[in-house]
């Protein structure tokens, strides 16, 4: 932030202060972590997948449809995630907000599926404590629903901002990050979807 | 938790009695002598909210020193327990939570600290920046490690200190064996300091990659700077596998997750496969910064370029690499097949060959040239042998069948505090004496300096050479006593002689710091020691202006600031300044870490409200954060021409 404020008018909004594009740059980065970080979680997963103990198996608790639900919420949120910066930079702010907040209701439905899907293992006697493999399981979609919700919690934030001041350089790079943050996450849930479900399901 | 208060408060040992008393005393007396002297609002405006990343650096190396003699209280501890045969100055309970706390200090809160102190003070000014890319990030990456660092050291007052080792193996570190809150002080100590770390890792990366002045390719940046440059890629992606391991061990401990225990199929040794793939990466997190500072300080004082700088450049990118790879011959005795040990044991032989490139490189660097013996040159001389030394026994280690013998014995004890010892510690030493003049506008007594030096370098011998022979004669690592007939009496009595002459050489070099203040003739130019080769000797004043450079320099080639000397240009003199954008000061980093270690704090002793009470207070501090359009303020340019009209004068 020491430096110049030297703006770009021909970059896309996002890009046109210096704040902006090393904000970017940092969030790119931080993204690098983020893969570490889910990377350890799945290579824990598969190391305890078949420590089942005396509980049940993948096979027996997975729901195909349930998933697949949630799966098309999620990758849709990410297609209506695209429009809104689509909108941002037609210099839209109300498309923005409008597609944002489209994208916001299916990443709470997301969520709600999840939760309704972890409250119905607890019921079924599925849990924390059941084997490595659930704890895992329990651990590694839990920390993929936490980032969903912090990123539901924080755009509605960043609406909020956007409907106060409208799109400037400052909003408009934190709108992008947030939206890359957000297909960061359908990235993740793809993994999840082939790794822990289809893959839980078919052995 | 249910803890009766004399259980909450640790009593009954009279060595943490005094410890109590004294850390009771200290900060009596420090909120006495900043209320005498006014001083709070100063402290505050101008030190724990500043984002400026020299008072960052400055604070991060005072928290580094304090943990130095923190852990090494510990070290001269064990020393003292292991001294005679029988001897019962530490019970073994309280020797356990002596060597498990030592590890995690000296590592995590002295070693990476120290050198991200060092970093913070320098690596902008070398690469002509005016900050880093995040200010803000930076203010709070330095109080999420104090607060971590905090939580994990008051655990020997209240509740217990961890006992099951710095690295925590499961399952001795399970509810099943390790109860009460010492292990989850460990756990959230860390992962809240660990938090910063990454942070620093995201910032420096950026600010290097994006932030350079003009001229300065990839290429042409100082040593150091490549250095941190790679460190930080390591911290990317090693430190958030130590976050997910926390977490997993914390959701064990505290919230009935079977991932680590011996029940419900759970696996111990996924802990130590996760712990040491990020504990292996870490430690060339703190060896990568130290070559760097000797690569600085070596040619320096040998008053030439570095020697084969590409050659430099490649073999810290190889170390990079290869530092993910060789995690498993932290446990070649695990009962990992023949194949596994085999590909490990390779890829950590393989590690001594850039190893060796950078050592030949610094003795060539220094071949012909004019060599100056100052204390920070001393200190970087004394690195080559004894590091070679560590770094040989390393590849006698890295065979995994005679891995056999020596693991868990004092051989590999000797080994890894050589290495990180004469490569972290010495270089800690020598980048704080070279670049104290940038930091505080003085030297420190060269003489007194030498003194240390010396006396520390015999200690550090004395202390640790004798315990690769008491490896070699079966003494096992984290044993608290043994008997007369073991035959180890006379190398451990030799041993803890040395280490109280490292102690002594530590109060001394304490002491220096005081006798320089008081006594020490004040720096006249930017340019301390004459022979200043780098951009942060480029500063017009000893210690640089707030905004570091009125006009960013311009680099045409190595050794940028050798270069304008011997044009004689000075590129901060006589031209048109225009007024520099800073970034504001902000108090929310100091509040979420508190609020974070509030947090903590509560999780230790399973007060979940704390947690959530805590966890919400986080919050809100982010959404402050998110609604804070400050942005920065300009210096005028009649500050500016104030300012540089006054250096050096």
């Amino acid at each position: 932030m020491a430096h110049d404020h030297n703006v770009n008018p021909n970059a896309p909004l996002e890009y046109q202060s210096e704040v902006g594009r090393l904000n970017i740059t940092g969030f790119w980065t931080f993204l690098g972590a983020e893969i570490a970080l889910f990377s350890t979680l799945f290579a824990s997963y598969f190391a305890l997948q078949s420590r089942v103990g005396d509980g049940p198996t993948s096979t027996e608790m997975f729901e195909a449809g349930l998933v697949m639900i949630m799966t098309m919420l999620l990758l849709t949120s990410s297609f209506t995630c695209g429009i809104a910066i689509h909108e941002m930079r037609a210099n839209n702010v109300k498309g923005v907000i409008i597609w944002m907040i489209i994208t916001l209701i299916l990443g709470a439905g997301f969520i709600g599926y999840e939760l309704y899907e972890f409250v119905h293992y607890v019921h079924e006697g599925v849990t924390l404590s059941t084997s490595a493999h659930w704890s895992i399981f329990f651990i590694l979609l839990g920390t993929h629903g936490l980032h969903v919700s912090i990123g539901i919690g924080w755009i509605i934030l960043l609406l909020i901002q956007l409907a106060r001041r409208g799109l400037t350089p400052k909003t408009a790079s934190k709108v992008f990050i947030s939206s890359l943050y957000w297909h960061f996450l359908d990235v993740v849930w793809i993994f999840i979807f082939t790794c822990v479900y289809l893959m839980g399901m078919v052995s | 938790m249910d803890l009766k208060w004399n259980e909450f408060i640790i009593t009954g040992d009279p060595l943490i009695l005094g410890a109590q008393i004294s850390i009771l005393l200290g900060s009596i007396a420090a909120v006495a002598a900043l209320t005498y002297f006014k001083k709070w609002t100063w402290l505050w405006k101008e030190w724990l909210t500043s984002v400026d990343h020299k008072k960052l650096g400055i604070m991060y190396i005072l928290s580094a020193l304090l943990m130095l003699f923190r852990g090494g209280v510990d070290g001269l501890m064990m020393r003292t327990q292991l001294a005679t045969p029988n001897m019962e100055f530490l019970d073994p309970q309280h020797y356990n939570e002596v060597f498990s706390t030592h590890g995690v200090i000296m590592i995590i809160f002295m070693a990476m600290p120290f050198l991200i102190g060092l970093i913070n003070y320098i690596v902008p000014l070398q690469i002509g920046a005016r900050d880093v890319a995040f200010p803000f990030l930076n203010n709070l990456s330095f109080w999420t490690f104090f607060v971590g660092m905090a939580l994990f050291n008051i655990s020997f007052i209240i509740g217990g200190s961890p006992d099951a080792g710095w690295t925590g193996y499961t399952p001795l570190a399970t509810n099943d064996f390790s109860p009460g809150p010492g292990q989850n002080y460990y756990l959230l100590g860390i992962q809240i300091a660990g938090i910063g770390t990454l942070m620093t890792g995201i910032n420096f990366f950026v600010t290097i990659l994006k932030m350079r002045t003009k001229g300065m390719t990839l290429m042409k940046m100082s040593m150091f700077t490549w250095t941190t440059l790679i460190t930080m890629l390591i911290i990317i992606f090693a430190f958030p596998v130590l976050t997910v391991a926390l977490a997993m061990q914390t959701f064990d401990r505290l919230f009935g997750s079977v991932l680590f225990t011996l029940h419900g199929d759970g696996n111990p040794m996924l802990w130590v496969n996760l712990f040491w793939v990020w504990g292996h990466p870490e430690v060339y997190i703190v060896i990568l910064p130290a070559f760097g500072i000797f690569s600085e300080i070596i040619s320096t004082f040998a008053r030439k370029q570095l020697f084969a700088y590409k050659a430099m450049v490649v073999s810290i990118v190889t170390i990079s690499v290869l530092s993910f790879l060789v995690w498993v011959h932290h446990f070649f005795t695990m009962g990992n097949s023949a194949e596994a040990n085999s590909f490990f044991s390779i890829t950590t032989m393989a590690i001594s060959i850039p190893t060796g490139v950078k050592i030949f490189n610094w003795l060539f660097t220094m071949y012909r040239g004019r060599i100056t013996f100052t204390t920070p040159m001393l200190w970087s001389l004394a690195f080559i042998p004894n590091f070679v030394i560590g770094g040989v026994t390393g590849v006698m280690l890295a065979m995994a069948a005679a891995d056999y013998q020596y693991h868990n014995t004092y051989f590999l004890v000797s080994h890894f505090h050589y290495v990180l010892i004469s490569g972290t510690v010495f270089a800690c030493f020598a980048g704080l004496i070279y670049w104290y003049p940038k930091m505080f506008g003085h030297k420190m007594n060269e003489k007194i300096g030498k003194w240390v030096f010396w006396i520390f370098i015999i200690g550090f011998n004395v202390c640790f050479f004798p315990q690769y022979f008491l490896g070699l004669d079966g003494m096992p690592r984290r044993i608290s006593t043994y008997l007369p007939e073991d035959g180890w009496t006379g190398l451990n009595f030799i041993s803890t002689v040395g280490a109280f002459l490292m102690g002594l050489a530590f109060i001394i070099f304490v002491y220096n710091i005081y006798y320089s203040w008081r006594y020490a003739p004040r720096e006249k130019t930017g340019d301390a020691w004459g022979l200043g080769r780098n951009l942060e000797w480029a500063t017009s004043s000893s210690i640089p202006p707030h905004y570091n450079f009125a006009v960013l320099p311009e680099v045409t080639g190595l050794d940028p600031y050798w270069d304008m000397k011997e044009k004689g240009l000075d590129q901060q003199k006589n031209v048109d300044y225009k007024p520099i954008h800073m970034p504001s000061n902000s108090a929310v980093p100091a509040i979420m870490s508190v609020l974070m270690g509030f947090a903590g704090f509560g999780l230790v002793f399973h007060w979940y409200w704390m947690g959530i009470v805590g966890a919400i207070g986080i919050f809100i501090t982010m959404i402050v954060r998110s609604f804070d359009y400050n942005d920065g303020y300009y210096i005028s340019v009649e500050e500016i021409k104030e300012t540089e009209a006054k250096a050096n004068k």
